[in-house]
């Protein structure tokens, strides 16, 4: 009981750090690179995949074991079509500002290849409670790297966090941070920090 | 057997999500429909200066909005502009006098050009006023001519002459070039269908 306790732990920790899905695996990158030119369209986007991907877990892990393989993707597909379209109708609905910041970003989470990876390599074998707490790190892991790439660009090229001014009055805004080879710039450092310190560990 | 259990399987999942989308969607659309019409609403008593309501008057599909004065006198009238920009659908909303030769305001609808680039047209956060390429065109008068865009050179507004954003000369064009369209065009109709 109790190693099956610390191995659920794992799950959810393993999105965070050893398996993150950006700065690991380098998946999702396009809304990653796309999106976070403040750190509040990171978190929204972040948020969004996290619902995205939760539910479609959700579903295809209690379905895994009627899903014949031969129509698996098809069904992973449209799963997450219409959580993605649920996230995107409600958004527009009841939040109509996020939902015009993000934009086209929102329908594209269905290509996210994040969320259909998830599918693949873990809802579609293992138990309900495993892939919703899989789902929630990956998401999570996600989400916090978006938001902090968000932040940095947003500090550097704007000199505010979530608009809040950080730097003073005096600092000229990079402009290029928040366009997109600034997105580049700053997930390649990241990645790079995130390498770094692995190997330190290991060291 | 095989192929039929496929089939039903992916003809019961995409059943299912259909049908749940397609009520969902009937309890979105309505609000989607109120927040546009909210937005539409703020932005013409944003463009027609010293209102006090306004009508809609259709004339052949074209919706233009008379602004009314307090004593219900017609003073301005305001209709959208809608044509592609640099990869997006732009919507605008022109305020105008009712002879149609002052732009009063605009406002942009809708866009969703190159972010950081052409979203400039109506967020520049490099401005201290993120607006100032929209309100470039506030005030300019058209009797015979059209708006034209200049870069690099100070823009002369009595000529109708407006400055173009740096690295979003196309998105800065189409809003000219819409604007234009929809003035020529609705200028005929609007004397025509009084």
């Amino acid at each position: 009981m109790s190693k099956n306790k610390v191995s659920l732990i794992k799950e959810f920790t393993k999105g965070l750090w050893d398996e993150n899905p950006v700065l690991r695996m380098l998946l999702g990158l396009c809304p990653t690179l796309a999106v976070t030119n403040s750190a509040i369209n990171g978190l929204s986007m972040g948020l969004a995949v996290l619902f995205t991907l939760t539910s479609s877990s959700l579903i295809i892990s209690i379905f895994r074991k009627i899903i014949p393989k031969e129509v698996r993707i098809p069904t992973f597909i449209v799963v997450i079509a219409t959580f993605v379209t649920i996230t995107d109708l409600t958004l527009a609905a009841k939040f109509p500002e996020i939902s015009k910041a993000l934009g086209p970003f929102i329908p594209l989470i269905v290509v996210n290849c994040m969320i259909l990876g998830r599918q693949e390599a873990f809802a579609s074998k293992n138990p309900v409670g495993r892939s919703i707490i899989d789902a929630l790190g990956m998401s999570l892991g996600f989400t916090l790297t978006l938001t902090v790439l968000g932040a940095i660009r947003e500090l550097l090229g704007a000199g505010t966090i979530f608009t809040l001014q950080i730097m003073p009055e005096s600092f000229a805004p990079w402009m290029i941070m928040i366009l997109p080879p600034g997105a580049f710039l700053t997930l390649g450092l990241m990645i790079g920090a995130a390498n770094w310190i692995n190997a330190k560990v290991k060291a | 057997m095989k192929s039929a259990k496929l089939i039903i399987v992916l003809t019961v999942t995409t059943l299912i999500s259909g049908l749940g989308l397609s009520l969902l969607n009937s309890w979105a659309q309505p609000q989607i429909e109120a927040y546009r019409q909210k937005v539409l609403e703020q932005a013409i008593y944003e463009v027609l200066p010293g209102i006090e309501k306004y009508k809609t008057k259709t004339i052949q599909d074209t919706d233009f909005y008379e602004g009314l004065d307090s004593s219900g006198e017609k003073v301005n009238v305001a209709f959208k502009a809608i044509g592609n920009g640099f990869q997006s659908e732009i919507r605008v909303l022109v305020g105008m006098d009712t002879s149609l030769t002052k732009i009063l305001g605009v406002n942009l609808l809708q866009q969703a050009e190159t972010p950081g680039l052409g979203t400039k047209i109506s967020d520049d956060p490099t401005r201290d006023n993120p607006n100032w390429f929209m309100e470039q065109f506030e005030g300019i008068k058209l009797a015979n001519r059209d708006i034209d865009y200049v870069k690099n050179t100070k823009p002369d507004p009595t000529s109708g002459e407006i400055q173009a954003i740096t690295g979003a000369t196309i998105s800065s064009e189409s809003v000219v070039d819409i604007i234009n369209k929809a003035i020529e065009k609705n200028r005929k109709l609007y004397k025509n269908g009084k």
